[in-house]
């Protein structure tokens, strides 16, 4: 059926050479998003409980209670998931509504680079509390 | 904007239900929610740099407009919660079809909306309740 040669299905080989085909990743962004949405799911709600704990505690305790493993773990992970998860949410936002091109592609790049910073700044705070072991004034 | 081309129309062909509500309500609180991220990140640094930056952090969630801010927090993070989990369970793709396009009654999965957002007004109040009953057994 191809009319050319090197012609594969219905598809236009000049479509192909101007590289307007198919990037193969259209679902890439939409499982990211399911991905960190499930891990999300216990996480938040952990946090939640987290959040309660610390609602009544003074600053000695905010660091020992944060510090220890299993909750340092989870809040790094937490974090992570949380500013990825956001990313890619507010990337669908801004596509959907800012039809200004400069603004758009400004907007983009820069909740990228807010989203790395946001997660990096969390992971460093959480190590240096984690590494600091006991709390300190 | 420049383009003058016709559009089809959308928005204003479709009959009100409660998964336009929904959609609505999962952006906002999700770009709330964004900023919210943006707090938990100064809590962290805050704690990591020393009592003075915990304080000055403490301080501003005990003011009027940090409590009233934490509690749409809340409602922001259960209802994306709720919803998300309804939509996850929608990406299945189960329930829908023509077995569940019966004309005489509407869908399930209109209805289903407005369980989730009564449920996460629910899940609020109850969150609240037990915060507000711990911070008084902590005080006493």
């Amino acid at each position: 059926m191809s009319a050319y040669p090197g012609q594969e299905g219905l598809r236009d080989p000049l479509k192909v050479a101007r590289g307007l085909g198919s990037a193969k990743t259209g679902v890439h962004h939409w499982w990211l998003q399911r991905a960190t949405a499930v891990a999300l799911v216990p996480l938040s709600i952990w946090f939640l409980f987290l959040v309660g704990d610390l609602v009544p505690a003074d600053y000695p305790m905010v660091l020992a209670t944060i510090g220890q493993p299993v909750n340092a773990v989870f809040l790094i992970v937490f974090a992570v998931c949380l500013f990825w998860h956001g990313a890619l949410g507010l990337q669908v936002i801004v596509e959907d509504y800012v039809h200004t091109r400069w603004l758009e592609l400004t907007l983009q790049i820069a909740l990228r680079f807010g989203a790395l910073l946001g997660a990096l700044a969390c992971v460093m705070a959480m190590l240096a509390i984690w590494l600091a072991g006991t709390p300190h004034s | 904007m420049s383009n003058t081309r016709p559009l089809s129309p959308h928005l204003g062909i479709y009959r009100w239900r409660v998964n336009m509500l929904q959609s609505t309500l999962h952006r906002l609180t999700g770009l709330f929610l964004s900023l919210g991220a943006l707090l938990v990140t100064w809590g962290l640094i805050a704690a990591a740099d020393g009592r003075a930056a915990w304080n000055v952090f403490a301080g501003f969630w005990s003011s009027g407009i940090g409590l009233v801010l934490l509690f749409i927090w809340t409602w922001s993070l259960l209802f994306h919660l709720c919803n998300g989990i309804q939509h996850l369970l929608r990406d299945t793709g189960r329930n829908f079809g023509p077995p569940t396009r019966d004309r005489t009654h509407d869908p399930v999965y209109w209805s289903t909306g407005w369980f989730v957002i009564a449920i996460s007004i629910a899940l609020t109040v109850l969150v609240w309740v037990l915060l507000i009953v711990r911070m008084q057994g902590g005080a006493a």
